[in-house]
């Protein structure tokens, strides 16, 4: 069974990353295993924490009042979960469900924070493989957003 | 250049806007194909539109079309009835390079209705099989309700393809994937350079997917797409689907990415 530290490096988010880092990082983290449904976090609440999914589903949603829920996307084993504890106001903008058995790496955000302020070598690196997943999510969004097979092609 | 009469003996709903006709030759002469050709169909007066057939290349006795009601020419096809007799000219066009890509990874890629022209290539990889390593499909759809084939690709599955699925736009009752299909390049290990991709779909999602292939380490001259332009002769006489130095009726609608590349840089081509 591979332990954290391991878990960790073999994600593409913390590739290349330094064995002192990993450990700093893996200080911070822990297992977790949720069941099918359970919210990972909702709307409005305070962002401390971020995930990396093992193995299964989470579904990123937005509540509107006459519409319902909607999913505006799935992420899925090796993808990280989570991004609002890296920045103020640490609020979380969407839901996040686990739409399969579930099992996760949770990170306290806090916790991390704290030593990206005391270690800010650690800091960039980390601010780095993160703006880089959130640069890859935004051009998906941005094409998602173009609504590509509403009119585009007419007919096969 | 003159129609062949085909009469509509099935004919099935996929979506809200969008049927599948199963047509046969009032000749009784059935219409051979290649995967990823077109014919030139009409209904009546309403004109004539190029569409690609969507059946088996195996199995050509009926002429497989899925249409989109989209203009006039597509709402008139997409109104007619079992019994109807529908205009057919062709095939026309070149193919997926099917037995090109024996041996290799092959990765089908569609978005939208673009899966209709890819049905008879993974029809035939399907019948062969043994000749190629993994099948995958990428095949993104606006929502759940709009997506194409939905039995057909859980047959696909069972038969030795590893299908993934996603859309743009769900409710939470849906537990497959959200999102765009290129996100779903990087979720699928492959040995990039020994891939083959066959694409089709909106010019912009084949244009980000390509990319998204590249950046995996998919070769250009393996990559494969088929293009759409405003096709009307079929035969490379009267010029309106000219893609740079290239008629898309004639020299295409699939063309090798590498050839393509260059003129789809050209805005407005």
């Amino acid at each position: 069974m591979k332990g954290l530290e391991e878990l960790i490096a073999d994600a593409s988010v913390f590739a290349g990353l330094d064995s002192a880092s990993l450990s700093l990082i893996a200080g911070c983290a822990g297992n977790e295993h949720v069941r099918a449904g359970t919210f990972l976090f909702q709307e409005g609440e305070q962002a401390d924490r971020f995930y990396l999914i093992r193995h299964g589903a989470v579904s990123l949603e937005v509540h509107a009042p006459a519409a319902g829920s909607r999913v505006i996307e799935t992420l899925g084993e090796g993808e990280v979960v989570g991004w609002s504890w890296l920045f103020k106001p640490f609020r979380w903008q969407f839901d996040a469900r686990a739409t399969a058995p579930t099992r996760l790496v949770a990170f306290d955000g806090a916790c991390l924070r704290g030593k990206c302020d005391a270690d800010h070598e650690l800091g960039y690196q980390l601010m780095e493989r993160f703006a880089s997943a959130m640069l890859e999510r935004l051009q998906a969004t941005r094409l998602q957003l173009l609504d590509v097979y509403g009119n585009a092609r007419a007919s096969a | 250049m003159v129609p062949e009469p085909f009469e509509i003996v099935v004919k099935r709903r996929d979506t809200t806007d969008t049927w599948t006709f199963e047509l046969e030759p009032r000749s009784g002469e059935p219409l051979q194909f290649a995967a990823g050709q077109f014919t030139m169909l009409s209904a009546g007066g309403a004109g004539e539109v190029p569409i690609s057939i969507s059946g088996d290349p195996d199995r050509p006795e009926r002429l497989v079309h899925t249409v989109r009601a989209v203009g006039l020419a597509t709402r008139a096809i997409c109104d007619a009835d079992p019994g109807r007799v529908l205009g057919v000219r062709g095939p026309f066009g070149t193919a997926w390079p099917v037995d090109e890509v024996r041996g290799m990874d092959v990765v089908i890629g569609a978005g939208g209705i673009g899966l209709a022209p890819l049905r008879p290539a993974l029809m035939s990889l399907l019948a062969r099989r043994e000749g190629y390593g993994r099948l995958v499909l990428m095949y993104g759809g606006r929502s759940p309700d709009q997506l194409l084939y939905p039995d057909e690709l859980a047959d696909w599955a069972d038969r030795g393809f590893e299908v993934l699925v996603t859309v743009d736009s769900a409710g939470p009752e849906w537990l497959g994937h959200v999102g765009v299909v290129t996100r779903l390049v990087r979720r699928a290990e492959l040995d990039w350079t020994a891939t083959a991709a066959m694409l089709c779909g909106p010019e912009v999602m084949m244009r980000f997917m390509v990319a998204a292939l590249v950046d995996q380490g998919a070769q250009g001259e393996n990559i494969y797409a088929s293009m759409e332009r405003n096709m009307q002769c079929g035969i490379g006489h009267c010029g309106h689907c000219q893609l740079g130095p290239t008629l898309v009726c004639r020299d295409g609608p699939v063309y090798c990415w590498s050839e393509l590349a260059p003129w789809l840089a050209i805005r407005e081509l």
